[in-house]
């Protein structure tokens, strides 16, 4: 598997002649044997969870039965079978559309927001309230979506929900809000904002950490204000940054967070039209419906996007930003 | 001198904004936390309150009453967190370690066998069948922890950090004649406490709120972790049966069916909240490293 890689594993030793190609490979194994079972358990439960299943994606293509496994069921005739519902009932339509939407605003108002955050932090003169905030603003970060839901669930549910209450105490009509699929857009980009601009902005402080400070002293000699340095300064420092961090997110724009969708909006049939997506759609299909043929599909058409988005980001970030380039 | 005065007057604004946000991200915390201590009739007629009105506990009697319940969901997380965090690192560790040796000469070849896993993936479904079927991870605790164990990302923060050490510190314990793996254990994991400490509590806070191992590969409660408790609480309108309640309670009393949701949130991120001032900074020095080297 490995003898068609690395050229130099041929290198001559000292008063040998150099061995053949596939010599050369046992050669260095056996060398370096030590080395290479330190890497051995890493690089097999790499071919186990990752390179097995990317393997399985065949089963898009079969008649899936437990008894015959993964590789052993039949094929599909037609070959597309198994995509044929999801694309000719639309499926797809709305589930790309939600994905790609829903992805693109939170990659759009979360840079924003947190590159704003990220200078404000900066500018900060009181040493200890930077801290302090900066702890708040993190805490979201380290709890998980399930903690998210019920948080979501206290705010918004109809009966008691804090906002309904509120709502009511000001002698409004309280909002059905689990019945309105047009409210889910922003609530869902608002709560992704509020879970992961922490994080977020912690990257932007430390490349805004990174900025030459002769930079200030010159702008503040030749008299430029607060904001034309942040404007002439500290945005275009942090250019590179904002570049990498969202052509990475680009690259996933495909996969949505399915532990959000899953824990706030949950299998709630209203909803459907604006807040589900293709990763809540392969797990319904698969666990709700037990459709292995079409849930893997659906998963095989996501993989292939997604792929080529990978791809296509990192390419770009390499030509524009050769030294920022994600990898 | 204006300028000196307009300064301060935006960083008092800037103050007043953030301090503004990180109210909005700590508010829920707290109004939660009120609310598991809020008496239920309360909770049914105005909701969150951050000071109730009429305290109560009967949410925690009420949650503490199925004790072996919160018990087994404490030590699954537990467990699985400790267990998941130690193996995490030292597979990854060790195949970092291999990868930033340049006597390894296939390093570049591995290094992408490992990247490609970022890139492109096989979707859940072939993933499920691969972990139930052919691995045997289904309705045991090894399902909970080794499907997360190995991660390229980590391995790379990892590598990159190996690298960053001097050579020379391996090379005169080789000439000693020590193996590598034993550099490796005695002079190298040592020197990386702190890369282990940041990598290590990323991995700890993955596994500890994991609940998707828990859906996908378990079906029986004695496997439950604390986020599927919690999960399975939230959405069951009633804990237990209602008789059973009252008697704990007291049969006079509201069942606190809404209070229990919050009481088994704050006990789920309770451990989190109190480690919370004293990891936070490691989780910023790990970001950082991750954001410039990454």
């Amino acid at each position: 598997m490995q003898t068609r890689t690395q050229p130099e594993g041929r290198e001559p030793l000292e008063g040998r002649e150099p061995p053949k190609i596939l010599g050369g490979f046992f050669h260095e194994i056996a060398k370096n044997r030590l080395i290479y079972a330190m890497a051995l358990p890493g690089l097999a439960f790499f071919f186990l969870f990752n390179y097995l299943p990317m393997a399985g994606i065949v089963v898009a293509f079969k008649n899936y039965k437990f008894s015959d496994g993964l590789f052993g069921s039949a094929w599909r005739n037609p070959w597309y079978q198994n995509f044929e519902f999801f694309f000719k009932s639309g499926a797809y339509v709305q589930l790309t559309r939600n994905t790609l939407l829903l992805n693109t605003a939170f990659i759009v108002f979360g840079t924003i927001f947190s590159v704003v955050l990220a200078i404000m932090i900066n500018e900060l003169i009181f040493r200890r309230a930077k801290k302090a905030l900066q702890a708040g603003i993190l805490m979201p970060y380290f709890i998980s979506w399930v903690v998210v839901g019920v948080f979501s669930y206290a705010l918004f549910n109809f009966d008691y929900g804090t906002i309904n209450v509120l709502l009511k105490s000001l002698g409004f009509q309280p909002v059905n809000w689990y019945n309105d699929a047009s409210l889910w857009p922003p609530i869902l980009t608002v709560v992704h904002i509020w879970k992961n601009t922490g994080y977020t902005s912690i990257i932007y402080i430390a490349a805004l950490a990174g900025i030459d400070p002769s930079y200030y002293e010159a702008a503040r000699i030749d008299g430029a204000s607060k904001f034309q340095q942040i404007r002439y300064i500290n945005l275009p420092q942090l250019w590179p940054t904002v570049t990498t961090m969202t052509l990475l997110s680009v690259g996933r724009i495909m996969n949505a967070d399915f532990g959000m969708f899953y824990s706030i909006v949950g299998q709630n049939p209203m909803l459907y039209p604006t807040a589900d997506v293709i990763d809540t759609y392969v797990y319904r299909t698969l666990r709700t419906l037990g459709d292995v043929g079409m849930s893997s599909a659906v998963g095989f058409y996501q993989s292939c996007v997604a792929f080529v988005l990978v791809l296509g980001s990192n390419w770009l970030a390499r030509r524009y930003q050769p030294d920022g380039s994600l990898f | 001198m204006i300028q000196a005065k307009n300064e301060r007057a935006l960083n008092g604004f800037f103050l007043a904004v953030l301090l503004l946000f990180a109210l909005f991200c700590v508010a829920p915390y707290l109004l939660v936390l009120a609310g598991s201590f809020t008496y239920e009739g309360e909770l049914v007629k105005s909701g969150l309150r951050l000071v109730p009105k009429q305290w109560s506990a009967d949410a925690y009697k009420l949650l503490f009453s199925d004790f072996g319940r919160v018990a087994t969901g404490y030590k699954n997380t537990v467990l699985v967190t400790s267990a998941g965090t130690v193996i995490s690192l030292l597979i990854n560790s060790m195949l970092a370690y291999a990868l930033s040796k340049r006597a390894c000469k296939y390093r570049g070849a591995l290094g992408f066998y490992c990247y490609f896993t970022m890139l492109f993936s096989g979707g859940i479904v072939p993933w499920y069948i691969v972990c139930a079927q052919y691995l045997g991870l289904r309705n045991n605790i090894w399902a909970l922890i080794l499907p997360y164990a190995a991660s390229a990302w980590y391995m790379f923060l990892l590598r990159n950090y190996f690298k960053s050490l001097p050579e020379e510190i391996g090379e005169s314990a080789t000439i000693d004649g020590a193996s590598e793996p034993r550099i490796f254990f005695t002079i190298i994991l040592p020197l990386s406490l702190p890369a282990l400490a940041s990598v290590g509590l990323f991995v700890a806070l993955m596994y500890w709120n994991d609940w998707w191992l828990g859906i996908m590969l378990t079906e029986e409660a004695r496997l439950m972790p604390l986020q599927l408790l919690l999960r399975s609480i939230v959405s069951n309108i009633q804990f237990m049966t209602g008789e059973n309640a009252s008697r704990i309670i007291g049969s006079a009393v509201k069942l606190p069916s809404e209070g229990i949701k919050y009481a088994a949130t704050i006990i789920t991120i309770g451990p989190i909240l109190l480690l919370y001032p004293f990891i936070q900074k490691y989780f910023v020095k790990g970001l950082m490293v991750g954001a410039v080297k990454g």
